[in-house]
């Protein structure tokens, strides 16, 4: 009787309905693929748009077909064919073509429209020139349609890994009849992403967005695959306290979360183990170190603060499900990053004595950087008693609010400051290329020719095998000179229901809804 | 009475003149930019992002800019991040949301403050007294970060009688309202039994009772009308406050109203929602005293003098 009076949980009645309930942190920026950068809005473009080649639900490596049938390079692995689906169509029953894929390209790279992630498309040749207006000539640009259904795309060399770049959003169609329809190609506040005009390619449509409360997808009826689709529809909740969030899944309000804070991550794990969740994820944490000032400058300091923190311990008290990091890479694919990264007490005094600072006698007053979140604290008054207890030195905790922390950080007024690098892409490129001169993600003041030098010849080298070898060698390079302190390589700690059926581990946590399952009953 | 309503209106608009000016130039004043981001954008397309938003111009043009498009287009402008979206449009999605919800509270903190505070003040220095006392300490001292997620917990993932958080069931502003409800009842019970206790000890009370009128009658008639002015002064600005948006509850409880919008406006520097929600706020505030006098000179004629 009492069973038979229980209300239905949210979860249960979606689950009903086949709607996929989310946590999806914040609200979106936008729905255009040309303008947006964040995770976020990625989550719900997933189920909006679809690349020449698709998210694969089981597995990382794997490029399966999406808008394009196949995708195939030359032997130098530079020009890459695009066979677009003959079905393929976009939400309002319009053949999607290769002309809509110049047509996006060409949008992104108008230095009008000041797309932020117009960098992407940069490794098609003559992209950057276009983009930093030094031609105005779209022509110049390495994308061509030969026909309603074929696109040719010329890189800038050659790039082994590119169906794997293909996969970001960035690389996406827009429907060229809808864009033009509310602006011209490189006009910002197009309103073509509206809800009520936005018009995609992926497994489902907008349903309705209301800010701060949701966004919902539905089947999109012209998907070429709607048939094998089977979730209904997608709920994006964008809750940003992530307490709520944890409480909203515990009373059956979501069917997952973004995140789960350490203390859920211990609740869960207690009383509902089977609905924790903590996954490898392609990012890594790590201090920078600011290389221009004393006596940071000199590579025996930032070798002995690296050998004097121990990223187990931080990894076990500090990070739940994180792992140590040997190296800035994470294990991705087929590359093995350099083992180099350790934890060797005796090995960070010495090299702290000869630097001129034995048992940390001398030491300045050195302070780390952090923005106001929690875990980031906590790391850093861990970091702060390693040091004291292995060098004997003193480092004092500088706490900014987000903003303000980002600035001095990238104006580089800092010591050493608290940082994080999501990949876009699987390939080591995603992390170490950022650690070049003049890089605006560089803000160490590190420079290196050497490593500049071997990244260069990775870039015109079609074999595989020996492209990892040159970039595990430049990474070498990058853990030894330690401009960088790397930590930890990051997991996703989040909640599952158990309902859902087909939601795999992914690094890049890119999980194609079209293939979920909701499971009643369970 | 209309020279005291056009003077008060006088005020308002030099208020919201100096409200603005003010905002403009502490929000330039912050640490970092719309544009500063964790991943850096590149300067060639930052200038272009800049000269979208006018925001590459010299700040005195940026001021006189804004200004003309407040007051001659009213216009408060786009947002910056958000593509497309006006600022307008996120008030005039989001305020009817934080209205209904301030609504409910304040009828809920008036429905138990005022109560609360007359019954103290009758039964003063009685257990009564000490407990209604008690009871509106702890609820003015027990932040709403703290009220609500023990609501949500309780009332919600305990007893599963509301949803913990989110705007989809109708029941769902029940635990909001609640919050937001008796943080306001325990200050209006104090300021309600402070104001009943200045008029029962009038002497016009005291004739009162001396000719016999019964307790209830005295309270009702004559005490109620002027012991209640402090917490009518004390409404209309708390109903401003909650009708634009109590961030905190609206982010506990996954409301989407303005006080979300306030919070996302300021970690993204949002220059020109900030801009626009600080001015609507001030109007809000401007237009709620008003109110508040109004009602305040309605209870005491004597004000009408003044």
């Amino acid at each position: 009787m009492l069973c038979s009076c229980q209300k239905e949980s949210q979860v249960d009645k979606a689950t009903r309905e086949g709607i996929l309930l989310v946590g999806n942190a914040n609200e979106p920026k936008g729905l255009d693929p040309h303008i947006v950068s964040g995770v976020i809005e990625a989550n719900i473009l997933r189920a909006l748009f679809e690349g020449l080649i698709a998210s694969d639900p089981a597995s990382d490596t794997a490029t399966p077909g999406g808008a394009a049938l196949e995708v195939t390079p030359d032997a130098t692995a530079t020009v890459w064919t695009a066979k677009l689906r003959p079905d393929g169509k976009w939400s309002d029953g319009v053949q999607v073509t290769a002309q809509d894929f110049t047509f996006a390209y060409e949008r992104m790279l108008t230095p009008e429209l000041g797309a932020k992630y117009a960098e992407m498309l940069y490794f098609m040749k003559g992209a950057e020139d276009f983009n930093k207006g030094k031609t105005t000539d779209f022509s110049t640009v390495g994308v061509k349609a030969l026909d309603d259904h074929t696109l040719q795309i010329s890189l800038r060399g050659p790039t082994p890994y590119f169906r794997e770049i293909l996969k970001h959003y960035t690389w996406t169609a827009v429907p060229r009849h809808v864009v033009l329809k509310y602006g011209k190609i490189g006009q910002r506040g197009n309103a073509w992403t509206r809800p009520e005009n936005i018009v995609g390619n992926g497994p489902y449509k907008l349903k309705s967005w209301r800010r701060t409360d949701h966004v919902e997808v539905e089947r999109n009826p012209h998907y070429w695959d709607a048939k094998n689709v089977t979730l209904n529809g997608v709920r994006f909740l964008p809750i940003s306290n992530t307490y709520t969030e944890g409480r909203m899944f515990r009373n059956g309000q979501l069917h997952t979360t973004y995140t789960a804070t350490p203390e859920v991550v211990d609740l869960m794990k207690k009383e509902h183990p089977e609905e924790l969740r903590q996954e490898p994820y392609v990012g890594t944490a790590f201090f920078r170190f600011n290389t221009q000032r004393k006596p940071l400058d000199d590579i025996r300091v930032r070798q002995a603060l690296s050998y004097a923190t121990d990223r187990q311990a931080i990894c076990d008290n500090v990070f739940r499900g994180y792992k140590p990091a040997y190296a800035l890479t994470p294990p991705m694919g087929a590359y093995d990053p350099p083992h180099i990264a350790a934890y060797d007490k005796a090995k960070a005094r010495k090299l702290l004595a000869d630097a001129g600072y034995p048992g940390g006698k001398g030491f300045p007053r050195l302070k780390i950087l952090i923005a106001s979140r929690e875990t980031a604290a906590t790391l850093a008054q861990a970091t702060q008693a390693m040091w004291r207890d292995i060098l004997g030195i003193e480092v004092e905790i500088e706490n900014k609010e987000w903003n303000a922390y980002l600035v001095a950080t990238q104006e580089g007024d800092y010591d050493i400051s608290y940082g994080g690098w999501i990949g876009d892409y699987l390939d080591p490129l995603t992390f170490v290329e950022m650690w070049t001169p003049g890089n605006g993600n560089n803000n160490t003041g590190w420079a290196n020719d050497d490593f500049v030098k071997l990244l260069q010849e990775s870039y015109q080298d079609s074999d595989s095998g020996h492209r990892f070898a040159l970039l595990h060698k430049a990474e070498s390079l990058l853990i030894e000179e330690a401009p960088i302190l790397v930590i930890a390589w990051q997991a996703r700690n989040y909640l599952l229901h158990p309902s859902v059926e087909g939601w795999n581990p992914l690094l890049l946590s890119n999980n194609p809804y079209q293939y979920l399952r909701l499971v009643p009953g369970r | 009475m209309i020279r005291l309503i056009l003077n008060r209106l006088g005020q308002g608009v030099v208020t919201l003149f100096v409200l603005v000016t003010i905002t403009f130039f502490l929000v330039r004043a912050m640490p970092g930019s719309p544009y500063t981001e964790e991943k850096a954008i590149p300067e060639h397309i930052l200038e272009r992002m800049k000269a979208y938003t006018g925001l590459d111009q010299p700040l005195p043009v940026q001021y006189f800019r804004y200004l003309k498009n407040v007051v001659i287009h009213q216009d408060l402008g786009d947002l910056i991040k958000k593509d497309g979206v006006k600022v307008s449009e996120i008030i005039s999605e989001s305020f009817p949301v934080s209205l209904g919800l301030g609504v409910m509270s304040i009828g809920i903190a008036l429905m138990v403050g005022i109560p609360a505070g007359v019954i103290a003040a009758v039964r003063k220095n009685t257990i009564i007294d000490f407990s209604s006392l008690a009871a509106a300490m702890v609820g003015i001292c027990l932040p709403s970060f703290v009220i609500g997620p023990l609501l949500a917990v309780t009332a919600g993932l305990e007893l599963r009688w509301f949803n913990v958080a989110g705007w989809s069931s109708p029941t769902d502003w029940v635990l909001p309202a609640v919050t937001l409800g008796l943080i306001n009842a325990a200050y209006l019970a104090r300021l309600a039994r402070g104001g009943m206790l200045d008029v029962l000890s009038q002497d016009y009370i005291r004739t009162a009772r001396a000719k016999g009128a019964p307790g209830f009658r005295i309270v009702i008639r004559h005490a109620l009308r002027g012991g209640l002015i402090p917490a009518v002064a004390f409404i209309g600005p708390a109903f401003a406050g909650m009708i634009s948006g109590s961030f905190v509850i609206e982010t506990i409880f996954q409301v989407p109203g303005m006080g979300q919008h306030f919070v996302n406006a300021a970690t993204d520097r949002e220059f020109f929602l900030i801009q626009g929600l600080v001015l609507f706020y001030g109007f809000l505030i401007v237009g709620a005293n008003l109110l508040a006098d109004l009602a305040q000179i309605a209870l005491n004629p004597r004000l009408r003098k003044a």
